[in-house]
């Protein structure tokens, strides 16, 4: 491991340069980036972001995202009773891909990350590289659940006919948002290294 | 020397560093992750592709996306049209939401990529080329052309329960402008230009 070395890679230019003291602050010779061994605070800061967003999960899932007004009158939209809407209305394809972006996707982050933290913590030497596989499928999907957003966005841009039909944003919208924002930040503040700190003694 | 090393950003494993065939990649014995690539083709490749992608950006956000024909009448929008309504609905988190990630994120990378590969493949660097090359990686992860045009597709679905849909002409260049995206990132790597900038030291030296 580059650590035990003395090496760290630069995070921008991914040059190996020396690091020996790591109290004092090094910068990369070739780009002048700042050098951390590990990203700072990684573990401390992920879980503050994660925590964030589970709290903010739950009005994301239960404030209506969506208020539709028709002739037929009025009625308000969560994300799982949009779903349902989509399923019982036959476009079975449809309500399983909103299904895996809106829900799977998001509660999927909220239940990895937190498990590769507390793996981290307590210094889990387990299947390494499945947990880094994990953690690299995390990044990949994590922007998916933004799906709901753009269709909420479009649809109450596009259909507002006053009496026949109109449909406005419901403050759901706002909650889930900010959860899709902060479990693609806690994704970006872990440092998959530490799966591996824990695998090797240091010497 | 160090700089025939590389150690992995996944795993912290440090490996030597090996010449590549054109068209294939290095990655990590331990985890996997790759490495570093070498694209099949020249520097040319992800400008030509950047500037057809600002070409197809432009169109994108200039013509409607999509449009409702209900009883006679009918409404279109625009992707900043979508932001807009946001902002009038008292929801500016969710208009700088959907700006930033389909406008400002795109764009902005679009723009730093030329930026940095143009006067690259002339051999110059252009100031703060370092600042921008680290705005690329940042800006990355947020950039979410591919969902919004996954989005456009479920909302023309779930309006033709209502109403007549047509798509735009933005919608096309959306679908464009993606696979341009995905053409520009997959024939660049961030560490070929470190590679580059390094070859043309040694030239300066030998000269
Ligand atoms: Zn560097
Ligand atoms: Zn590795």
């Amino acid at each position: 491991m580059a650590r035990q070395l003395g090496l760290v890679a630069c995070h921008v230019c991914a040059l190996v340069c020396h690091l020996t003291d790591p109290s004092r602050s090094a910068h990369c010779p070739r780009c002048a980036a700042k050098l951390h061994r590990r990203k700072p605070q990684s573990v401390a800061r992920t879980w503050a972001l994660l925590l964030t967003a589970c709290v903010l999960y739950v009005p994301a899932n239960w404030l209506p995202i969506m208020h539709t007004g028709s002739l037929f009158g009025a009625q308000s939209d969560t994300i799982i009773s949009g779903i349902r809407y989509l399923w019982e209305s036959g476009a079975y394809d449809l309500a399983v891909i909103v299904f895996i972006a809106s829900i799977v996707v998001p509660l999927a982050k909220l239940i990895a990350l937190s498990l590769l933290l507390i793996s981290v913590q307590i210094h889990w030497t387990w299947q390494p590289l499945q947990r880094t596989r994990l953690y690299r499928a995390l990044e990949l999907v994590g922007k998916w659940s933004m799906l709901d957003i753009y269709v909420v966005a479009l649809l109450a841009t596009l259909v507002h006919f006053q009496a026949v039909a109109s449909i406005t944003v419901g403050s759901g919208a706002i909650a889930f948002g900010a959860v899709v924002v902060l479990t693609m930040l806690a994704a970006l503040s872990f440092d998959p290294r530490l799966i591996w700190d824990t695998t090797e003694t240091d010497g | 020397m160090l700089s025939v090393l590389i150690a992995c950003h996944d795993c912290d494993l440090l490996q030597y560093k090996i010449a590549l065939a054109p068209g294939s990649s290095a990655r990590c014995v331990r985890c996997s992750a790759t490495l570093y690539r070498r694209p099949r083709h020249r520097i040319d490749y992800p400008i030509a592709w950047a500037i057809t992608a600002v070409a197809l950006f432009i169109i994108a956000n200039a013509f409607p996306v999509l449009s409702l024909q209900i009883q006679g009448r009918e409404t279109s929008t625009t992707l900043l049209g979508a932001a807009l309504t946001m902002q009038d609905q008292g929801m500016p988190l969710v208009a700088a939401l959907v700006l930033g990630t389909t406008v400002i994120a795109p764009a902005l990378g679009l723009v730093a990529m030329l930026y940095v590969l143009i006067p690259l493949r002339f051999g110059r660097l252009m100031p703060g080329f370092v600042a921008l090359t680290r705005l690329l990686q940042t800006i990355a992860p947020w950039a979410m052309i591919e969902v919004f045009v996954l989005g456009l597709l479920v909302s023309l679905v779930k309006l033709q329960h209502l109403a007549t849909v047509i798509p735009g002409i933005g919608l096309w260049a959306f679908i464009a402008l993606m696979l341009t995206s995905v053409a520009a990132t997959a024939t660049y790597d961030p560490h070929l230009i470190w590679q580059h900038i390094a070859d043309l030291d040694t030239a300066d030296d030998i000269v």
